[in-house]
């Protein structure tokens, strides 16, 4: 407080008070549409036209969630979301730290020229390589499986890139000390990699971790292109499949309730682990 | 000793190619692969059965020609303009203000404005979409309370991209935040009070000392935010189907209706392979730029 009133001294309370209003303002903007989403899904049709709209609904109509399972096969998407969440994540894991490591600290011929392809990669969005991706699923006939949702991505195709070479930068900084130590007492790379250098770098596995739960759950156009039954889906071609039309009204709270039950995981682990989420934004940020 | 320090040479080449392997792997097989053939694909015509017949660079010329086409590169300019010239400054703006040593609670409302950025994004299309319905959409209620007109937003060809555009300010503004935040947070506040001495004013300060020191930050965001922006199309497809009258309809909409609508896998490679030299050369321009106005310290 005290170092308020003194900045208040100095800047003129006029540019605190504005300072905070502006801030205050935008944190209102930037929730508000969450709140409004919460608010319809516990609404009942008629109750969603009403002018002025009312934030806390009465009653709230809390079965809209259950309705949405009923409605469409939600459970499914769900379950489909985290069976392929977990695996890009697990396969991610192995792929990306391995090859981060062997780029930093192995010497082997081609390395870098191997590194800069695979770093190129990061020019190379998936939305380029659509029609040719699916191609290539349709011949090994993996359209509509869990190896086409999974696989490419745990070998860390489609933005895996972009962990490697975060990694490598981490594993760059660890003193060579460490790592001679431990040659001269007969360690193998693998046993250097796994028992001296991977606990060094948790920081950034945890950040990692987290990207990848990130993309992996709210990834759309991929599954898009290679899947196309509906026991396939993911929760976001779930969710923008549901038209959601009754009675010629668009059902707005059963939209809503399934949106807001796909962000929900998301937002929680946001909530717990939001220190590696700013810290890796910022590392690959200024590093990259 | 020499033998040994030997073999950890050698036992360093098996083990980095065996390392590198899965990553490598999932590299050549899905992304060179497919692109190499994507580039061949975009030269012949092709329904995705049946044989395909090379026609050269017809595909390249067609799409010069090609009405609907030029439509969404310019939607798609569009788009990126708009991100650029508004969601960038807005995001330089707030970190500006919440870097101010009076603010408590910094991280708190850090939080707040990167939960957009977490969240799913078609998601938060079909909440935007309520959004900016016409008749009971929340964002017309507060337009008509400050006293204007209601906005027919994703049912006029007039409104409906500045509408994506709000939409995805919304959803890109926290991360833009979060790195302009990092990069003020690294001034050496030695600068700021050097300026003091000498009676800067505050907009001197931010011109002279914040914006050069801020550049390579600056630069990242600029280059990430053009390059996202280039392949918009989960706010497209999901709000406006492309619509009204193709005022939404971008480039990489486009290319997934070719494919996967009308059948034309060539033409839609073609397309792809215009967007990714597009992306390629806006990166290198960028980085050629960069030696005029980034500073490094």
């Amino acid at each position: 407080m005290n170092k308020i009133l003194i900045f208040c001294k100095r800047k003129g309370l006029t540019w605190v008070i504005i300072s905070y209003i502006l801030i205050i303002a935008g944190a209102i903007g930037m929730l508000m549409p969450f709140l409004w989403m919460v608010s319809t899904s516990l609404k009942d049709i008629n109750q969603v036209f009403i002018i002025p709209p009312k934030w806390i609904p009465e009653p709230c109509h809390w079965e809209n969630y259950k309705r949405v399972f009923e409605l469409i096969n939600f459970g499914r998407y769900y379950w489909n979301t985290i069976l392929v969440t977990t695996g890009r994540m697990a396969g991610m894991f192995i792929a990306c730290t391995l090859a981060a490591y062997a780029f930093a600290r192995l010497k082997f011929p081609g390395r870098d020229i191997l590194f800069f392809l695979l770093l190129s990669s990061l020019m190379l969005p998936f939305e380029v390589l659509m029609v040719p991706v699916f191609m290539l699923m349709k011949n090994l006939h993996w359209i509509n499986t869990y190896q086409v949702l999974i696989i490419p991505h745990a070998l860390g195709a489609f933005g895996g890139a972009f962990s490697v070479f975060l990694l490598k930068q981490f594993f760059l900084t660890i003193p060579k000390e460490l790592e001679e130590a431990a040659i001269i007492d007969g360690a193998s790379p693998f046993r250097i990699f796994w028992s001296v250098m991977l606990p060094l770098v948790k920081p950034a596995l945890a950040a990692m971790a987290i990207f990848t739960f990130g993309s992996a759950w709210n990834d759309f156009t991929y599954p898009l292109i290679v899947t196309n039954t509906d026991n396939m889906k993911v929760l976001a071609l779930g969710i923008a499949g549901f038209k959601g039309f009754r009675e010629g009204l668009t059902q707005w709270p059963l939209m809503m309730a399934a949106s807001a039950m796909s962000i929900l995981p998301i937002v929680i682990v946001f909530i717990l682990a939001q220190k590696y989420f700013i810290e890796g934004v910022k590392t690959t940020g200024l590093k990259g | 000793m020499r033998e040994t320090r030997l073999s950890y040479k050698h036992q360093q080449w098996f083990w980095g190619y065996l390392f590198i392997f899965p990553a490598m792997l999932g590299f050549f097989l899905f992304m060179l692969y497919p692109m190499l053939s994507g580039i061949l694909m975009s030269f012949t015509k092709w329904g995705g059965f049946g044989s395909q017949e090379w026609i050269g660079t017809a595909n390249y010329v067609k799409m010069f020609n090609d009405k609907h086409f030029i439509i969404a590169v310019w939607n798609t300019i569009y788009y990126t303009l708009g991100i650029l010239t508004m969601g960038v400054p807005l995001a330089l703006i707030l970190a500006v203000f919440l870097n101010q040593k009076f603010i408590k609670g910094r991280n708190f409302f850090r939080a707040i404005y990167y939960l957009p950025v977490i969240s799913m994004m078609v998601a938060v299309s079909m909440l935007w979409k309520w959004l900016l319905s016409t008749n009971h959409g929340l964002v017309n209620y507060f337009i008509e309370i400050i006293g204007f007109p209601p906005i027919n937003w994703l049912l006029d060809p007039r409104w409906a991209m500045p509408g994506l555009i709000l939409m995805s300010i919304w959803k890109g503004t926290g991360f833009n935040m979060v790195i302009f935040l990092a990069g003020l947070q690294g001034i050496p506040q030695v600068y700021y009070e050097v300026a003091d001495i000498d009676g800067a004013n505050w907009w001197h300060k931010f011109r002279h000392v914040t914006l050069p020191l801020l550049s390579p930050a600056t630069f990242f965001i600029i280059i990430t935010t053009m390059i996202h922006s280039f392949q918009i199309f989960q706010q497209a497809y999901i709000m406006t189907e492309g619509g009204p009258q193709e005022s939404t309809t971008t480039i990489v909409y486009y290319v997934y209706k070719n494919a996967f609508e009308w059948f034309h896998m060539g033409y839609a490679c073609a397309q792809a392979v215009l967007l990714l030299i597009i992306l390629i050369l806006a990166t290198y321009l960028q980085k050629e730029l960069q030696k005029k106005w980034v500073f490094y310290e």
